[in-house]
């Protein structure tokens, strides 16, 4: 164990963040503007943020890809086909079951990253795949946030009978498993879609997974802004806007909601990341996207039952689910770190 | 102190109630989910169904069938609808398998997690810190079944060096038990020393500054002592609470994917499969198996916390 005087150490970790923060204050600097600046300086961050982005843009360009190079789409099975592989042809599935592994550029970029067991194009379900995952993840998180925020709010708030009702159905929701929940519901709305009211959604419709795993999450981001409100409202800034004469809702909108952009923020750039493995897990479970809709998640799924004779179906989309969970990951904590160093969100599954 | 445990049992007891209810009538509304239709296979004729709606009382009004229904599982007289092995039986074989999966994980990512959050904290700023927070970064951004397949067909299959798939009862040959346990313990682990290291990390960096740390050092105490008896100590103890609380979780449904991957048949993977055919017995009762574990879990937190701390127990 390394023996360090106390006040080397100091000088490192969140303590120095604070005397950094309190010397820039000097220079009048409102916090977004400082967040910003920290932001900027924190390379590792940044590097993963456009990590994502670029991730999103190439699974954006999936059609391209599809239209130009592969000539296929992402359903378009090829189980008796051939390729022509250095002029010479192969059965794109070969006789054994076994598909094709990654030809690269040798056939044109045709079948770039190998074939699936059906013979379809993993590269061309690999971007399709990550168009729903990234959709789901993005979109789920984006439910679970106003949900929260409205539920955190109006408890926190309003306190007395609204606060109790409120906090009772998260700690329900809170002691729910949730994988057997969101799988029990995935399978369960999977067979017949759902119907309330003129909203009828199909059973294969992407919108299922998503108002899944926006839902599960509510509780775990809803608890942590409801304590914030609780706090917020006791500070004297809020004491003033009554003391003005202004109402619940002014308070609410114009005092309270601004001063929970900065977790909302961090938290929402994790509940994406969180959202996207949920989307994994609930597929390989058979509850997620359905087939032969691409996803990570199905992808996965299919890979981890054929892993023994073609492991590289597991691992392809493995890897892109790891990479943008991770950037997602990094570039949230650097967020975090910039925007509010002392606070400690925690997502999990 | 009495009323405060009480106080807290009462509420364990409502949530699994409403647990209970809401996942039976969730069963119960959600469209093609009737289970006479299902379970009378591919073309049946309505008298089948008939007799099937008869025999398992789904024709009685749904508060009877939920009445009925809970008093089967505490009985332990709860049937599968499709597989008809009773449900208790079911867990109970399942139960020593997942309690096996998840203590032995739950000791592993503790130890590695307290290993690399004390470590990554002494070196803050340095290239190992900088190294474990990658390594953390990406054990929680890696999905558990995912690494899991890929442990058993690298390390299980092509190398051989661990056993591929399978169980032991710990009771038969204790060695031989962890042997076949090391893959999914580390799969399941890997997650969770992401999260601890990294709370153990920030929370050692807080307590290093704390003016006791200070006294430690001005009485001349050796780094190692003042380490491990003044900053880890204190440092230990949110961390013991969300051990208590993960341990719960994991328990409780978290390891599903684990099991399946792995095939350990806990009851977990039960769940897993009750659930792929809408099997409703043991849905509910892997559910309620599952909430009474994280509920009760977060009731003991509660209550150690109440014991230690007493300003809790006023609120």
């Amino acid at each position: 164990m390394a023996t360090e005087p106390a006040t080397e150490t100091t000088l490192q970790g969140p303590a120095a963040w604070g005397e950094q923060a309190e010397k820039e204050r000097v220079h009048g600097l409102g916090p977004w503007r400082l967040g910003l600046r920290r932001l900027r300086r924190n390379k590792v961050a940044l590097l993963f943020g456009f990590l994502f982005i670029l991730l999103v843009l190439v699974c954006a360009a999936a059609p391209l890809w599809a239209d130009n190079i592969a000539k296929t789409g992402p359903t378009d099975g090829h189980l008796s086909d051939t390729i022509t592989v250095n002029g010479e042809q192969k059965n794109v599935v070969g006789l054994d079951g076994v598909p094709i592994g990654p030809q690269y550029w040798k056939a044109d970029g045709k079948f770039f990253l190998g074939a699936d067991g059906n013979g379809r194009d993993i590269m061309v379900r690999l971007l399709y795949g990550g168009r729903n995952s990234l959709f789901i993840g993005v979109t789920a998180a984006l439910m679970t946030a106003i949900l929260s925020l409205l539920l955190g709010v109006v408890a926190g708030f309003f306190r007395g009978a609204t606060d109790a009702v409120i906090r009772t159905v998260l700690d329900i929701m809170w002691s729910f498993p949730v994988i057997i929940l969101g799988t029990a519901l995935g399978v369960a709305l999977a067979l017949g879609g759902l119907k309330i009211g003129p909203l009828e959604i199909p059973g294969d419709s992407l919108a299922i997974p998503i108002f899944i795993i926006g839902l599960v999450y509510v509780p775990y981001m809803a608890r942590p802004i409801r304590g914030q409100v609780l706090s917020l409202r006791e500070k004297e800034f809020v004491e003033a806007a009554r003391a003005q004469g202004a109402g619940p809702f002014r308070i609410m909108f114009s005092e309270v909601l601004p001063n929970l952009a900065s977790t909302m923020i961090v938290f929402f750039t994790l509940l994406i990341a969180n959202a996207v493995l949920l989307e994994a897990a609930l597929s390989f479970l058979g509850a997620g996207v359905r087939p032969p809709n691409p996803s990570w998640g199905t992808m996965i799924d299919d890979g981890v039952e054929r892993v023994a004779t073609a492991p590289h179906l597991a691992v392809v989309p493995g890897v892109m689910l790891v990479l943008t969970v991770l950037s997602l990951n990094v570039f949230g904590d650097g967020v975090r770190d910039a925007l509010d160093p002392r606070a400690k969100v925690r997502v999990e599954l | 102190m009495g009323r405060f445990i009480a106080r807290r049992l009462v509420q364990m007891l409502f949530v699994l109630f409403a647990v209970s209810v809401l996942t039976f009538f969730i069963f119960n509304v959600i469209p093609n989910g009737d289970p006479a239709v299902r379970m009378a296979g591919k073309q049946p004729t309505e008298p089948q169904i008939e007799a099937i709606r008869k025999e398992w009382g789904f024709d009685d009004n749904i508060f009877v069938q939920y009445a009925t229904t809970m008093k089967k599982v505490v009985t332990g007289d709860l049937i599968s609808y499709f597989t008809q092995l009773p449900v208790g039986e079911e867990i109970k074989k399942g139960l020593p398998r997942t309690l096996s999966l998840a203590f032995g994980a739950a000791v592993l990512w503790m130890f590695v997690a307290i290993c690399f959050g004390l470590y990554s904290a002494i070196k803050a700023g340095r290239f190992a810190d900088r190294f474990l927070t990658i390594i953390s970064l990406i054990g929680i951004s890696m999905p558990v079944f995912w690494i899991g397949a890929l442990m058993n067909h690298y390390l299980g299959f092509k190398l051989g060096w661990f056993p591929n798939g399978g169980y032991v009862e710990f009771t038969d040959d204790p060695l031989d038990w962890a042997y076949h346990l090391i893959l999914p313990w580390t799969a399941l682990a890997i997650l969770f020393i992401g999260f601890y290291s990294r709370v153990l990390r920030s929370n050692v960096l807080d307590t290093i500054n704390e003016d006791f740390v200070r006294t430690a050092r001005a009485k001349g105490l050796g780094e190692r002592q003042i380490m491990v008896k003044h900053v880890l100590r204190n440092s230990m103890i949110p961390i013991v609470t969300l051990w208590g609380l993960d341990f719960g979780a994991v328990v409780g449904g978290g390891a599903i994917l684990t099991e399946t991957v792995f095939d350990l048949q806990g009851v977990g993977q039960y769940a897993a499969e009750a659930v792929g055919q809408l099997d409703v017995p043991p849905v509910l009762a892997t559910t309620m198996f599952a909430a009474f574990f994280i509920v009760l879990l977060n009731a003991i937190v509660d209550i150690v916390y109440a014991y230690l701390d007493p300003r809790i127990r006023l609120q």
